[in-house]
């Protein structure tokens, strides 16, 4: 009898030191941010956030996926902050009342980048569609997120502008990945595929393989990022007050100073635009 | 990348420098899954055993539901513990998305069918070599539960170990309900995930070895005193 | 010869109430009657052995009298009542191929005992007395599956007697035991006898069958061909089925499987 109290005493204690869960940790209170890939990978949360944590004691706690999928998740009420890059989405998500105002935050670009073979001859181009349309021409391999996020809706006003349909060449040249921007570069690096990326993610991406730049400069390849405070009327767990100091923060002087001194490899990813 | 063996080296590297981050992702993963593996042998062993070791209309719609559950697909299980436990969803107001506890939740619905489908078929098993025994014992059907269970107990705890192998490599669910969140949902799996999507393939493989060497050990401490509990009660 | 003749025996109980009665009984199986009507009365405190060619029906009519088996038709009645689980509570059986718990020696003991509602200390009490009984007291903490073929039958047979049962069914006890063992074995029937516990006996061995038997009970073909106390029937056998067997010419008992 003692040995198999023994061991039920031992299934006990192993139970026991893995239940209490960690759900209460953050003293100052903490906000949950839904936010994008694009923003994680690059290491602007990891740089600013504790800069943010330092000075008000808020922990941030963020979930990244595609925009698309942020923008839903908020939509449910499941964030305090969303802060992600599809402004005619974010004013969407305003009007339905789901967010109380949107502001613009910072901007970088997007860029194209494929095999430094180049096969669509359109390395060095400042037109982001004409590439495109040679790309197609060409039927140079392409690889797309597919994933609804801002860079898909993104990409596809290009392919608008540029003429080209690609839903009739989805699964010949033009790859659809359906996932994140990490994901898609890997494929692209993958397979000798030209895709279209934020600059953030792609200088901190760590496969490039002899994917290199093709495309950039082209004004329409701004790429806008903007935060919105997800409405407390409409969902009244959201932390109000907590989230607006966040949402303060990042507009403030000391946010944007936060985000104009993040960099890699000497070049800056992100370019603080709040008005204020 | 460097080849096998740079990945091999980063991962022993990794376990040598013992980070703190690193340590506490993978104390997250064992308290997670092991919590999951726990709970789902509370449901799903009484459960198997009952299907096991009774004759009862509809044991074979038990039987067929069982095995078909063992293949839920993880992202199904995600979404649907994320749409209860959303903001506003019908348990929203528990406030559990993002937290570990909904990656337990998660975990557990994805183990339970295998410990109890697995279980179900160890008792069986049993129950044909001990069934006319028990009959001629009177023994009633609670005690015969308890003992198929105990006597069944060195089958089970492999049983244990399936589930937890499926629960501590799993991504798809816990990626979805706990958001992967830096220092409160970040589990190995789903840490993986993220540098594998920020192109970091050889810390991706080298935090995957670690993984594999976790799994590695549960396994052999397992085996171990189950190898003890085996020469101290039967062969 | 189906029916229960008087015993002769000087040494029978006639006139005590049966504790156990069988009556029409039949079991079916893939078309063949296997169990073809079977009257059958037990008289308290004899060993009745069961005997017939392989494929008689010894070992199913075991189980339809223990109650494990439903019988198609007739009736088993336990001092006059059907049978039902507080019934084979007062009744154990021994299987030819022993059943062991994946536990100690003591504790397949102790849960039989527990089974039977006994709690405590009491249940160590009897368990320990149970093997001391049996010769296993020093094997008590071995784990009961690693024993010895023989070993394992008595500490089956131990299990069975713990609970103090009224009625012992024995399903070839002795089949693949060495001497030894056998007699360690026939000891611990001869000691249930003592203590009044009725015995149903299925052995091969004529030999056992006159060492211990009370009463025969022989069949052929899932009947009764002929039943009676023991040595007198074996003496002077009526029936060409048991005429054959006792002069070792019957082996096995085809005549159910056409």
């Amino acid at each position: 009898m003692t040995r198999r109290r023994r061991l039920l005493s031992l299934f006990a204690s192993v139970l026991f030191a893995t239940a209490p869960l960690g759900t209460a940790r953050a003293e100052g209170g903490f906000i949950l941010v839904q936010s994008t890939t694009s923003t994680q990978n690059s290491g602007l949360f990891e740089h600013i956030l504790p800069l943010f944590q330092a000075e008000t004691g808020i922990e941030v706690r963020v979930v990244a996926v595609g925009t698309g999928q942020a923008i839903r998740n908020a939509a449910n009420g499941d964030g305090d902050v969303l802060f992600v890059h599809a402004k005619s989405a974010e004013e969407k998500f305003v009007a339905a009342g789901d967010g109380v105002a949107r502001f613009d935050v910072m901007y970088n670009d997007f860029v194209i980048v494929g095999p430094a073979s180049d096969p669509a001859g359109v390395a060095g181009m400042s037109d982001a569609a004409a590439a495109l349309a040679r790309i197609a021409q060409a039927g140079a391999l392409f690889a797309s997120r597919g994933d609804d996020s801002g860079t898909h809706k993104a990409e596809l006003a290009l392919w608008a502008t540029s003429g080209v349909d690609v839903s009739a060449a989805s699964g010949t040249w033009y790859r659809e990945t359906g996932s994140g921007m990490g994901a898609t570069l890997n494929v692209a690096a993958a397979i000798g595929a030209y895709a279209l990326s934020d600059r953030a993610t792609w200088i901190s991406f760590g496969n490039k393989r002899d994917t290199t730049i093709a495309v950039q400069g082209d004004p329409v390849m701004f790429n806008q990022y903007g935060i919105i405070l997800v409405n407390p009327e409409k969902h009244p767990n959201v932390k109000a007050q907590l989230g607006q100091q966040f949402v303060d923060w990042v507009l403030s002087e000391t946010g944007q100073s936060a985000i104009a001194s993040y960099s890699i490899d000497g070049q800056q990813l992100f370019f603080p635009n709040a008005q204020r | 990348m460097n080849g096998f063996s740079g990945v091999l080296g980063q991962a022993f590297g990794l376990i040598l420098a013992w980070d703190a981050d690193l340590v506490a992702i993978i104390g997250l993963s064992l308290r997670v899954t092991l919590s999951a593996v726990v709970i789902a042998c509370l449901v799903g062993l009484p459960l198997g055993a009952v299907v096991g070791a009774f004759r009862f209309p509809g044991r074979v719609l038990a039987d067929l539901l069982l095995n078909a559950l063992m293949g839920l697909p993880p992202v199904v299980v995600g979404l649907l513990v994320y749409l209860m436990l959303s903001a506003s969803g019908p348990l929203g107001p528990l406030a559990l998305l993002y937290t570990p506890t909904a990656m337990i939740v998660a975990q557990t619905i994805l183990v339970t069918p295998i410990i109890a489908a697995l279980t179900r078929q160890a008792i069986r098993d049993l129950d044909r070599e001990y069934d006319e025994q028990f009959q001629s014992l009177g023994v009633g059907p609670v005690a015969r539960v308890a003992a198929l269970l105990w006597d069944a107990r060195f089958s089970l705890l492999t049983v244990a170990l399936a589930g937890f192998g499926r629960a501590v490599a799993e991504v798809g669910a816990v990626l979805i309900v706990g958001g992967n969140i830096n220092h409160v949902t970040r589990m190995m799996t789903t840490a993986i995930a993220l540098e594998t999507s920020k192109g970091n393939l050889q810390l991706a493989l080298a935090l995957g070895v670690v993984l594999l060497a976790l799994a590695l050990v549960v396994n052999a401490a397992v085996m171990a005193v189950r190898g003890l509990a085996v020469r101290a009660a039967h062969a | 010869m189906r029916d229960f003749p008087a015993f002769d025996d000087p040494g029978s109980v006639q006139g005590a109430a049966p504790i156990l009665c069988a009556s029409g009984v039949r079991f079916h199986a893939g078309g063949s009657a296997l169990i073809d009507g079977i009257d059958l009365t037990l008289a308290p405190g004899r060993i009745t052995v069961v005997m017939g060619a392989n494929g008689a029906g010894k070992s199913l009519l075991l189980r339809l009298l223990h109650g494990l088996i439903l019988p198609d038709s007739g009736s088993v009645l336990w001092r006059g009542r059907p049978l039902d689980r507080a019934a084979r509570a007062a009744q154990a059986m021994v299987f030819q191929r022993p059943v062991m718990l994946r536990r100690s020696v003591l504790a397949n003991l102790r849960f039989a005992l527990a089974v039977q509602g006994v709690r405590g200390a009491e249940r160590t009490r009897r368990a320990v007395q149970a093997l001391s009984r049996a010769n296993l007291a020093d094997l008590a903490h071995r784990p009961a599956r690693v024993l010895s073929g023989g070993e394992q039958q008595r500490l089956a047979l131990a299990r069975a007697m713990a609970g103090a049962p009224e009625l012992l069914f024995l399903d070839e006890p002795t089949a693949s035991l060495d001497p030894a063992s056998t007699q360690a074995i026939e000891t611990q029937i001869r000691d249930a006898r003592a203590s009044g516990v009725t015995v149903v006996l299925v052995t091969h061995d004529l030999g056992q069958a006159r060492r211990l038997g009370d009463d025969l009970v022989f069949l052929h073909a899932g009947r009764v061909a002929e039943a009676g106390p023991l040595h007198a029937t074996l003496a002077r056998p009526h029936s060409a089925a048991l005429r054959a067997w006792v002069e070792g010419r019957l082996f096995l008992d085809t005549s159910c499987a056409t």
